[in-house]
């Protein structure tokens, strides 16, 4: 019994890890540059698609790749922020006017990455075998890469949240996201700093999809899924609260994890309840105000 | 009273939309059946795309459960097709969308801007994965098979919706709810306070726009035979009449029309030469529109039209 609510409780954080990782991407995205960015997934499918191909042909250590990718991806989101979505924020009326116009752009993106990414990568479904080994723990059996990936997960998420609370970029970052004028007029690069958000939300996103890749399959369409569970998490720990995204991401995890386990196919059914359930309650979120 | 009103304003207008109807409505009797199979895809996003900017065009709610109303209608065939004659599985289909939308929409009654945005995609979602549990562990079936109907049979009650569908979009925009429908848009407190039932109001426009949605479903199911629910609730079906509105024109009345009619045109040219890259050309056109065209097609014409004519602006 205790065994089986460990094997539970384990396989919960394992999956909430990565949930709180893309989930704080998406956060940063929707929080402080306010794009409701539903091409989010499409970020974490192009980390996990360049990890396999460097893995695959090359023979890059996925550890390595996050090095890589994340760059890579940082660098497309914030050229994509200083092309696309700076002039629609320029061009919008109001913030509300640029939520909704900067959401449509964002399904414009989702079609031509996915696209792009099936012209490369095929649409079929891959996925390659690295540190696949059992490990033992208190009772319980876990690939290693799996371990692996909650481990990363949660460092890297800690030394992002460190960054915006004791950097000066992540003071500017902060401002930006309670008021854009303010901040603005106090001497933030306000432009910049919101581009800089958008990259960094992207740069998360990699991460998460090489992780992803390491103990999951993919294939260019497995984006959608990743934006969905994302936005159930933000909406869980409250909009634009990044500690709030991190516990979020672990619950939505725990809650996953329960629910496969009594019954499998529901898992993604109960994730749905939960968030039309908290959208009706506490539209705030666990931890918003 | 209004369409009298509105015939001796403007005659002309009315007899070239009578025109158009019976062109359309006698096409089957001499046009290839190509053009009728055409014209059925296209008049199916016509009549999802001016449903869902009937709420939320003046609104501003943006909605993304147009695939949900669809596939309840698209499942009622499936489900209703072998037992009922076709214009009573039509009915329930649009009757099912109907209800759905009236339960959603007092759910969410409380819910603005991005939040009904999230719950509209998540209700989609929700139906796709349950539907999809229900059918492999209770019902034990992966697909359904919906009887075939004639495709002239198929077109004309797809003409007969949207020209119902016109209808209630005119008089409705004509109408003192159209104008309450504007205002609850342009500032929803204000609105209240000048006595607009603003819940009221908005859950049954989104309930009646589900309900054209909903009967548009049933009958197409008829034309796809295999339904199961990856192809009833199929996200694109949200996506399109956002992005077809949207490049027609969203505060045009003939907006959405003709957004719809070219990217359906679109769509099918596309799919059938560029097969593996019509997805992606989609992508491109929705972001250009996005960035270029913020009045869509039909305020882009009159921009240009003005310039050339010096006329003022044609409200349509």
């Amino acid at each position: 019994m205790i065994v089986t609510i460990l094997d539970v409780v384990i396989a919960g954080l394992l999956m909430g890890g990565i949930y709180a990782l893309i989930a704080m991407g998406l956060s940063l995205q929707y929080g402080v540059a306010r794009v409701l960015n539903i091409a989010h997934g499409e970020f974490i499918m192009i980390g996990a698609f360049i990890t396999w191909s460097l893995y695959t042909i090359v023979g890059i250590n996925p550890l390595v790749s996050l090095a890589i990718c994340g760059p890579i991806v940082f660098i497309i989101g914030f050229i994509l922020y200083r092309t696309i979505f700076t002039r629609l924020r320029d061009a919008s009326a109001s913030p509300a006017a640029f939520e909704g116009s900067s959401m449509l752009a964002c399904f414009g993106l989702l079609f031509i990455i996915q696209n792009v990414a099936i012209l490369i990568w095929g649409a079929d479904i891959k996925g390659y075998s690295y540190l696949a080994f059992p490990v033992n723990f208190a009772g319980t059996v876990f690939a290693a890469n799996r371990l692996l990936t909650l481990v990363f997960a949660l460092f890297i998420g800690s030394v992002f949240y460190l960054f915006l609370a004791r950097t000066r970029l992540g003071k500017g970052i902060r401002a930006a996201a309670q008021d854009p004028a303010a901040a603005g007029l106090m001497g933030v690069n306000i432009k910049q700093v919101l581009a800089l958000c958008f990259g960094f939300g992207a740069l998360m996103a990699g991460f998460g999809g090489t992780l992803i890749s390491m103990s999951y399959n993919i294939q260019p369409t497995m984006g959608l899924e990743y934006t969905v569970i994302a936005f159930i998490v933000i909406v869980l720990g409250g909009l634009g609260s990044i500690p709030g995204s991190f516990i979020g991401g672990l619950l939505l995890g725990l809650v996953g994890s329960i629910v496969t386990h009594i019954e499998p196919g529901l898992s993604l059914v109960a994730y749905y309840i939960i968030f039309m359930l908290l959208l009706l309650a506490k539209p705030t979120g666990i931890l918003g105000k | 009273m209004d369409i009298i009103k509105a015939v001796s304003k403007k005659p002309f207008e009315l007899g070239f939309l009578l025109f158009i109807l019976i062109v359309l409505a006698t096409l089957p009797l001499y046009a290839p059946e190509y053009a009728v199979v055409l014209l059925t895809s296209i008049l199916m996003y016509i009549i999802i795309t001016v449903s869902w900017t009937m709420f939320s065009g003046p609104t501003g709610y943006i909605s993304l459960a147009p695939a949900a109303f669809f596939g309840i209608g698209v499942y009622t065939s499936a489900l209703l097709a072998l037992v009922l004659p076709l214009p009573v599985v039509i009915g329930i289909g649009g009757l099912a969308g109907f209800c759905l939308a009236l339960l959603v929409g007092a759910l969410t009654l409380r819910l603005r801007g991005i939040y009904f945005v999230m719950f509209t995609f998540g209700l989609v979602e929700l139906l796709l994965h349950f539907i999809l549990w229900w059918e492999v562990n209770i019902s034990g079936t992966t697909g359904r098979v919906v009887p075939t109907v004639a495709n002239a049979t198929v077109y004309y009650i797809l003409l007969i919706i949207f020209s119902l569908l016109m209808l209630t979009t005119y008089l409705l925009r004509n109408s003192k709810f159209g104008i309450a429908l504007q205002s609850i848009g342009e500032f929803e407190e204000a609105a209240a306070h000048r006595g607009i039932n603003v819940n009221v109001l908005k859950t049954i426009i989104f309930a009646i726009s589900a309900l054209f949605m909903g009967a548009a479903g049933a009958i197409m199911a008829t034309r796809w035979t295999y339904i199961d629910p990856k192809i009833a609730f199929n996200p694109l079906i949200s996506f399109m009449p956002v992005l077809m509105a949207i490049f027609g024109g969203i505060r045009y009345l003939y907006g959405p029309v003709i957004g719809a009619a070219f990217f359906a045109y679109v769509e099918e040219f596309l799919i059938t030469r560029f097969p593996y890259h019509y997805m992606l050309i989609f992508g491109v056109i929705m972001l250009v529109a996005i960035l270029y065209m913020p009045d869509g097609l039909v305020g882009l014409i009159q921009k240009l039209w003005k310039r050339t004519s010096g006329e003022t602006d044609a409200v349509t």
